[in-house]
C-alpha cells in the first residue's frame, strides 16, 4: 500500500473512530462529578479494614491482588522475552570493549560528573527504597520504587563507563531476584491457603495504622514486587547496553 | 470542562495512531504507540476525578479537607503504565533486531527484504 493510500484509509478510519469515541466519551459522567460507589466504599473501608493510609496500595495488593499477580507475570514474561530477543545470535559473539590504543593519554573524567553521578545514584537508591517500603502509607509501592532503584544503573553508566556498570549487574543475582520476586508473590498468596482462608487473603497481623509495618501482606507484597521490578529493569538496561557495548558481529 | 477533559483523550489517542500509521522509523513508531497508550491513563484518571478531591491517601487529613478521588482508577492506571512499559521495551528489542537483520528502521523499506 502506498503512503497516500494508507493515509486516506487512516483518515476514513480515524473519522469513524473519532465519532464513536466522541459518542462514548459523551456518555461518561461529567468530569469531576461523582465517583462510583465502589470507590467510595473502598475509600471509607480500606483504612479501617486493612490499616493502611494509601488506599491505592490496598486495592493493588489486596482487594485486587490477583490482578497484580498477573501484571507481575506480564512484566516477568516481557523481561524474559527481551532477554531471548537480545541474546547473542549465531553470527554474533560477546566481547568486552577493548582499548585499541592503550598508550595514548586519556583525559580523566571531570570530577563534577563523577560527584554528580555518586550523589544522584545514591539519592535514587535511597528514594527507591523509601518508595518501596512506604507503599502502604504514602503514594508509591513496589512497582514505582523498583523502577526508581533500577534507574540508578543508568546514572552510573552516564557518570562512568561500561566496565564499571558491569560490576553492578551480576547476571545470576539479577535473574534470581527477578524470579524470587515473582514467585514470592505466589508464596505470600499461599500463606492465605495455609491459614485456611482463600488465596492472597490478608492473613498476616495488620499492625497499627500509620506505622511503616502495617497492612499485613501489603508491605510484604510491595517488597517482593520491588525486588522483581528492580531486578527486571536492571536486566533490561544491561540487555540494551550489551547490544552496543559487548555483542559484535563475528568476523568471517 | 468535560469536553476539554475528554477531548484531550480522543486527541492524544488519534494523533498517537496517526504517528504509528505515518511513521518512517520503528523507534518513532514505538514512541507514538506510547503516546496513544497514555490516552488510556488520562481517561482512567479523569473518570476517577472529583472536583476538589484529594489523593486517596489518608494522611494529615486536616490539611486536605474534602472528598478523595477514585482509588480504583489510579490502581488501574498503575497496571496500565506497567504493561505499557513492558510492551514498549519488547517492541524496542524487536526494533534492535530488525535493524540488525534488515539494516534499516524504516517500516516501508522493510518490504524489500520480504521474500
Amino acid at each position: 500500500m502506498s503512503r497516500r493510500a494508507r493515509l486516506v484509509l487512516f483518515t476514513a478510519a480515524a473519522a469513524a473512530l473519532a465519532v464513536t469515541l466522541g459518542a462514548g466519551l459523551a456518555g461518561l459522567p461529567s468530569f469531576g462529578g461523582q465517583i462510583t460507589s465502589y470507590a467510595r466504599i473502598l475509600n471509607e473501608l480500606a483504612p479501617r479494614q486493612r490499616h493502611v493510609t494509601d488506599v491505592v496500595s490496598a486495592i493493588t495488593f489486596d482487594y485486587r491482588g490477583i490482578d497484580t499477580l498477573f501484571e507481575e507475570f506480564i512484566l516477568l514474561g516481557a523481561v524474559a522475552g527481551i532477554s531471548v530477543l537480545l541474546r547473542p545470535l549465531s553470527d554474533e559473539t560477546r566481547q568486552l570493549p577493548q582499548d585499541k590504543a592503550p598508550d595514548r593519554t586519556i583525559p580523566p573524567p571531570s570530577p563534577a560528573v563523577w560527584l554528580l553521578a555518586v550523589l544522584l545514584s545514591s539519592l535514587l537508591v535511597l528514594t527507591g527504597l523509601e518508595t518501596i517500603t512506604h507503599g502502604t502509607l504514602t503514594p508509591g509501592g513496589g512497582f514505582q520504587g523498583g523502577v526508581i532503584l533500577a534507574s540508578a544503573i543508568y546514572v552510573v553508566f552516564l557518570g562512568t563507563n561500561y566496565a564499571t556498570v558491569e560490576r553492578f549487574q551480576p547476571a545470576p543475582l539479577l535473574e534470581a531476584s527477578d524470579g524470587v520476586g515473582a514467585s514470592g508473590y505466589v508464596f505470600i498468596g499461599l500463606l492465605g491457603l495455609l491459614a485456611g482462608a482463600s488465596f492472597l487473603s490478608n492473613v498476616v497481623g495488620l499492625g497499627v495504622t500509620g506505622n511503616p509495618i502495617s497492612g499485613g501482606t501489603i508491605p510484604l507484597l510491595n517488597l517482593v514486587v520491588g525486588v522483581e521490578v528492580a531486578g527486571g529493569f536492571v536486566i533490561l538496561a544491561s540487555e540494551f547496553l550489551d547490544q552496543t557495548a559487548v555483542i559484535r558481529t563475528r568476523r568471517r | 470542562m468535560s469536553v476539554l477533559a475528554y477531548g484531550v483523550v480522543a486527541w492524544l489517542f488519534l494523533f498517537g495512531i496517526y504517528g504509528v500509521v505515518t511513521s518512517r522509523n520503528l523507534v518513532h513508531l514505538v514512541v507514538c504507540l506510547s503516546v496513544a497508550q497514555s490516552a488510556t491513563d488520562i481517561l482512567l484518571l479523569e473518570i476517577g476525578y472529583r472536583t476538589g478531591g484529594h489523593a486517596p491517601v489518608f494522611v494529615s487529613l486536616s490539611a486536605h479537607p474534602g472528598p478523595a478521588v477514585d482509588p480504583v482508577m489510579q490502581a488501574l492506571a498503575l497496571t496500565d503504565v506497567v504493561v505499557g512499559a513492558a510492551v514498549t521495551a519488547l517492541l524496542l528489542a524487536l526494533a534492535v533486531q530488525v535493524h540488525k537483520r534488515a539494516g534499516t528502521l524504516d517500516p516501508d523499506a522493510l518490504r524489500a527484504t520480504r521474500e
